[in-house]
């Protein structure tokens, strides 16, 4: 055993060995169930597909009304899959270990964020050109598009994740993400979803794009702070 | 080297304990026992820094925990109430990662030969949701076999669930670990019999 641990002491990693950690932990857990992961992205491709059923077949109406749509059913499948970032971690007993990790837990959270977009963001983005093409949006809106879901996806999961530990432990946490994380989507949304306008009309997208980036380094510094705070007062 | 000075806890409207203190020197455990609801897993909590005391402090070394913060949690095992073990992952990847997280890289080889210490040869492969409750408890204990550099053991409950046997082995890591001048606290209903170590009891009348 003597020989084990000395082996253990040599292995010794550091904040990054234990920031990876965290988020190979979290991908693995996703990989083994599969079911919630899938559970959001098909959400979005039905949420955008339901569309121009419902609006019909006028080809100006659905590349008008394209923009928003992608932009909102991305806000509602990222918002679905917010129950997974915390609440188990919360019920078995593992958050509060990462909160007596000797590690910095802003930047534990952080990984935990960045293996949730990993997972939840990404599809979105990968899928969403594929989609646009159903509103008949022009190569250059598609690239606008999934360009931006790129920056505002991980804005959407890390204040998404604010959301999540200040719902920690409390009954219908659900609906309560969802009033309080809906709002705080909207910059992101507006933005998002102009810069797609904008490139259809011709437009310059740089100022909705730089927007987009400020939001994305500003919850990156933020959001994995106040969540960290979050749960600590859960943990209370 | 563990001391609780004055401590007061209040769970909602009631409060569960007040004016507690006690000071645990190097090689001592603390059994914290009482009835149900009478704080046992709160005052544990507290000493961890899980929950803020309504009065008085927590100090390690003479130095109040809240302000050594990281140092402090550096310094600490704590195994809680919940076993902290993910149902879809196996034992090893279990505790593979809860000892990631204490920044510790162990060999695949150690980590099954933990597990097999703790009776789950052969079954470290398994996801932990087919595990039965003393099986999954065992997981969560094999991390104290890495733990030994941490001088400050909080264990809640640990004997909940296990056999004869485990709770044998559980006897003799804290047992060598309080030889190392470490400190161990814990809960548990029944008496903590450990030979040839001091123990304290401290009741809580709830």
């Amino acid at each position: 055993m003597e020989a084990v641990l000395d082996t253990a002491r040599e292995n010794r990693t550091g904040l990054a060995g234990v920031f990876v950690s965290v988020v190979q932990r979290d991908l693995l857990l996703a990989v083994r169930r599969r079911a919630d992961v899938l559970t959001s992205f098909f959400f979005f491709i039905i949420v955008v597909s339901l569309f121009p059923l419902g609006v019909g077949p006028e080809p100006n109406t659905l590349r008008e009304i394209a923009p928003g749509v992608v932009w909102v059913a991305a806000l509602l499948a990222s918002m679905l899959a917010l129950h997974r970032l915390l609440a188990g971690d919360y019920a078995d007993g593992t958050l509060e270990q990462l909160v007596l990790s000797a590690q910095p837990l802003t930047l534990l959270v952080l990984g935990k964020i960045l293996a949730h977009w990993l997972v939840t963001g990404i599809p979105l983005v990968l899928i969403a050109p594929l989609l646009g093409l159903q509103f008949g949006l022009p190569g250059d809106a598609l690239a606008v598009m999934t360009l931006g879901l790129l920056l505002g996806t991980p804005v959407l999961s890390m204040l998404g994740a604010i959301g999540a530990a200040l719902t920690l432990g409390v009954r219908g946490a659900g609906g309560l993400v969802a009033l309080l994380v809906l709002p705080l989507y909207i910059p992101v949304l507006i933005f998002g979803a102009g810069a797609v306008s904008a490139a259809m009309s011709g437009q310059s997208v740089e100022g909705h794009m730089s927007l987009l980036a400020a939001f994305l380094l500003f919850s990156v510094v933020v959001a994995p702070w106040a969540t960290a705070a979050a749960i600590r007062i859960a943990m209370e | 080297m563990l001391q609780g000075v004055d401590l007061a806890c209040v769970r909602g409207q009631r409060r569960l304990f007040g004016n507690l203190n006690f000071s645990v020197p190097p090689g001592e455990a603390l059994w914290v026992s009482g009835p149900n609801g009478s704080g046992k897993t709160s005052l544990l909590r507290m000493l961890c820094t899980l929950l803020a005391p309504e009065a008085g402090e927590v100090r390690w070394r003479g130095e109040a925990v809240r302000e050594l913060g990281e140092a402090y949690r550096a310094e600490l095992a704590y195994l809680g109430h919940a076993a902290a073990v993910k149902d879809d992952l196996s034992g090893l990847e279990n505790l593979r990662f809860a000892l990631a997280q204490d920044g510790l890289r162990v060999p695949e080889a150690a980590l099954a030969d933990a597990l097999g210490r703790f009776g789950l040869a052969e079954r470290e492969d398994l996801p932990a949701r087919v595990l039965s409750q003393g099986q999954r408890r065992r997981v969560s204990l094999a991390r104290l076999l890495f733990c030994s550099e941490r001088p400050l053991w909080i264990l809640d409950e640990p004997l909940t669930a296990l056999d004869v046997q485990a709770i044998d082995l559980v006897r003799t890591l804290i047992a060598a670990h309080l030889g190392r001048g470490c400190v161990v606290v814990l809960t548990s209903h029944q008496e903590v019999d450990l030979s040839g170590v001091k123990v304290q009891n401290l009741r809580l009348a709830g």
